[in-house]
């Protein structure tokens, strides 16, 4: 195991399944009345959150808790990064403090790696920029390995903005290198022109790609203003590329719809596929406290308990 | 010739075929029976039309028409434009997409090309706008245009402003087919803003504010890398410049995927041409220079700028007899295009015959995906077809079939003239009239 989580090109495959294992065990502890066991009492843990999240956040923080460490919710807004601090400078007295690990979010791709040059705490990367979100990853990975029993061959289509996605990284990376067959699909603005370099195919035909998947994921399409640039309107986006109750006639009967959240009803899902059996949006949601606990376990506790 | 009401059954008898498509330059009967071209078997009956000294050819197709309607009615609607392009020879015409309102949702599309069907006189194809309202801003909805059987999309008039927008464009149309085309008025806007005729020696004596040649050569050089960095397909409208032609020549060399359209006025005159301050010879881009001119013709001749369109411009007469800084540009162009190749290109020994029907049917149908045009002539193939007289000596002059009178070649005698025009097999011109 790596000393910090950064991007999913880190992870070997033994080290995913490593991972996916570990949390196997702990999501366990999630179905008990007290949900806690005491692997990292006395450690402490760090959300630096420099950029908005609700569910990473609170997923880390409960996943930090379950497993009995000292949580510090750090966030950008009324901090001294608000203030005008540095990056650096902010790492430097988090670790003064004492932080064992470091989980950060922020909108600049890189900064958890350069964060890493800064600290001696281990860092986890909850999402940079338009680069990584390994944690996510691994919890997607870990919930189509509980549904399908199986990473390698496993069809999948990742759908919509690829380009601006950190998950579709992420996801891409990690699918490959677990054996799956990644499809990219979306409008040719918002894949980027190199993808098939990632070793993923790329289709603008939803409909041809859908009746042979084992797991459409559905991105979250951005509708600010920015976003138009890459696409006409939602109205054309979701006619072309919507997961409608139609196109999910066209999935095999057993195949999964994934979507990282928050959801865009009405937009890349219609409201009833979002509900249907074969969406598991909501296990991927519990299985992400699972795989954060699994992280923060092997990065901070086994390693202190398989030396002592 | 007589008019008549076409689904039956007719022969054009000894008159030359010219089919580049079919690879046929021939004298040959061709019939023409329930809409298709048929083979000799269905000669039995069928009214025979003496087609001696006329050629027939594919129907013309114009990648570059201005229909006007809806909105601008007072100038032209697809009604009396679609007779202006059957009296021209034209089977097929697309229309461009500065309408009011904009043709940029599926909505115009689809209205456009039912008022052409009403007409039933030429095909029409509409244009899509690449940008919501001709802004230049935020992309047209391409998808739903292209679902609606739109095949090319530009922001005629004006370029698109910036290269992000164009890289856009170019990128996402390739989602909903390999063969759309997004098409460019390549004329940087900085420089010829406020500019009425071409920017040289002729500009400087005629006291008039110029558009130069690089407004045009800047444009066209950045759409092919574009167009060359995304593999989109590029169309570029009507080239004026004798750089232009180079770049695109050099482009097509490196595999761009791009086509390139000339019009007759740019193929016909020179900046030389505008010393009476003639409005109806005020067009954007402006007519250059005898160098430019020379350039074009050598680049339609060797397939470097492929197709030959007209920019069909109607204007009221009120908005062309004005001061020459007031007068609107733009000319008409469907019913003098094939008579000015044949005089000033094909006649003189600039051009071949089978080159111009090339550049005037078979290449754009191509460009346009329109299958159903540009030939081949053979059994089984819709009957889209114009026969005229290569020789017959005209001179133009209003009225026009077209609404409009604004042509550039008012007054000119002309070498060649259209007898018929035949439309799935209908002759929708007899004797140079239209029947309907």
């Amino acid at each position: 195991m790596n000393e910090h989580v950064l991007s999913m090109h880190d992870l070997s495959a033994e080290d995913v399944t490593r991972i996916l294992d570990t949390a196997e065990s702990f999501r366990e502890v999630g179905t008990r009345v007290i949900k806690k066991v005491p692997a990292l009492r006395g450690r402490t843990v760090v959300n630096f959150f420099l950029e908005n999240s609700t569910r990473t956040r609170i997923s880390f923080e409960l996943a930090a808790k379950r497993l009995s460490a000292d949580v510090i919710n750090f966030s950008a807004s009324g901090s001294s990064v608000a203030k005008g601090e540095s990056l650096k400078d902010t790492a430097l007295t988090l670790q003064a403090m004492g932080a064992d690990a470091i989980v950060i979010r922020h909108s600049s791709s890189g900064s958890p790696l350069q964060l890493t040059k800064w600290v001696d705490a281990h860092v986890l990367n909850a999402g940079d920029g338009t680069h990584e979100h390994p944690t996510q990853a691994l919890l997607d990975l870990y919930t189509m390995r509980e549904k399908l029993h199986r990473l390698e061959g496993l069809r999948v289509a990742i759908v919509g903005d690829v380009l601006h996605s950190r998950v579709a990284r992420s996801l891409s990376f990690g699918l490959v290198q677990m054996g799956a067959d990644v499809t990219l699909v979306g409008p040719p603005t918002l894949i980027p022109p190199d993808a098939p370099a990632w070793g993923v195919h790329v289709s603008y035909d939803i409909d041809g790609v859908l009746p042979k998947l084992d797991v459409c994921y559905m991105l979250r399409v951005q509708k600010e203003r920015q976003r138009l640039e890459y696409f006409p309107s939602v109205r054309e986006y979701a006619r072309f590329f919507g997961l409608t109750r139609a196109r999910v006639g066209l999935m095999p009967d057993e195949a999964l719809i994934m979507h990282p959240g928050p959801m865009n009803r009405g937009v890349e899902i219609d409201s009833d596929v979002a509900d249907l059996p074969s969406s598991v949006i909501e296990e991927q949601v519990t299985n992400g406290i699972a795989i954060r606990m699994a992280l923060l376990y092997l990065l901070l506790g086994a390693t202190k308990e398989e030396a002592s | 010739m007589s008019g008549r009401d076409g689904h039956g059954r007719f022969v054009f008898e000894g008159g030359r075929i010219v089919d580049p498509a079919g690879g046929v330059d021939a004298v040959r009967d061709v019939v023409v029976a329930d809409g298709v071209v048929a083979g000799p078997e269905a000669i039995e009956g069928a009214e025979r039309i003496d087609a001696r000294g006329l050629v027939i050819a594919p129907g013309l197709v114009d990648l570059h028409t201005h229909l006007r309607e809806p909105g601008d009615e007072h100038k032209e609607t697809v009604e009396t434009g679609t007779r202006a392009a059957a009296v021209g020879g034209y089977t097929a015409v697309a229309a461009m997409a500065n309408t009011t309102p904009v043709a940029d949702n599926a909505a115009v599309v689809q209205a456009v090309r039912d008022l052409g069907v009403a007409a039933g006189l030429c095909d029409v194809f509409p244009v899509g706008a690449i940008t919501r309202g001709l802004e230049g801003d935020l992309l047209a909805e391409l998808g739903e245009m292209a679902a609606a059987g739109v095949r090319m999309f530009s922001d005629d008039g004006r370029a698109v402003p910036t290269a992000r927008v164009l890289r856009n464009a170019l990128t996402y149309v390739q989602a909903f087919g390999d063969d759309l085309v997004i098409a460019e008025h390549a004329e940087d806007a900085s420089l010829v803003d406020g500019g009425h005729m071409h920017e040289g020696i002729r500009s400087a004596s005629l006291g008039l504010a110029g558009r130069p040649a690089e407004a045009e050569e800047i444009v066209v050089a950045r759409d092919l890398a574009l167009a060359g960095a995304t593999g989109g397909r590029l169309h570029l409208c009507h080239v004026s410049a004798a750089r232009s032609v180079e770049l695109i020549r050099r482009a097509k060399a490196d595999g761009v995927r791009v086509t390139a359209e000339v019009t007759p006025h740019h193929l016909a005159f020179t900046d030389e041409d505008l010393l009476t301050y003639d409005t109806n010879r005020k067009m954007h881009p402006p007519l250059r220079t005898d160098h430019d001119r020379e350039a074009l013709r050598a680049g339609l001749a060797d397939g470097t700028i492929d197709a030959i369109a007209t920019d069909h411009a109607p204007h009221a007469i009120e908005e062309k007899e004005a001061e020459f800084d007031h007068a609107l540009p733009g000319t008409i162009g469907l019913e003098t295009a094939l008579a000015a190749i044949l005089t000033e290109l094909v006649h003189p020994g600039h051009l071949s015959l089978s080159r111009a029907i090339d550049a005037l049917s078979v290449v754009p149908a191509r460009i346009l995906g329109a299958g159903a045009h540009g030939g081949p002539i053979g059994p089984g193939r819709p009957a889209n077809l114009v026969v005229f007289d290569p020789d017959r000596e005209w001179t133009v002059e209003a009225p026009f079939a077209s609404k409009a009178r604004n042509s550039a070649f008012l007054g000119a005698r002309l070498r060649g003239a259209v007898v018929a025009t035949v439309l799935r097999g209908e002759l929708v011109v007899a004797d140079g009239k239209p029947t309907r």
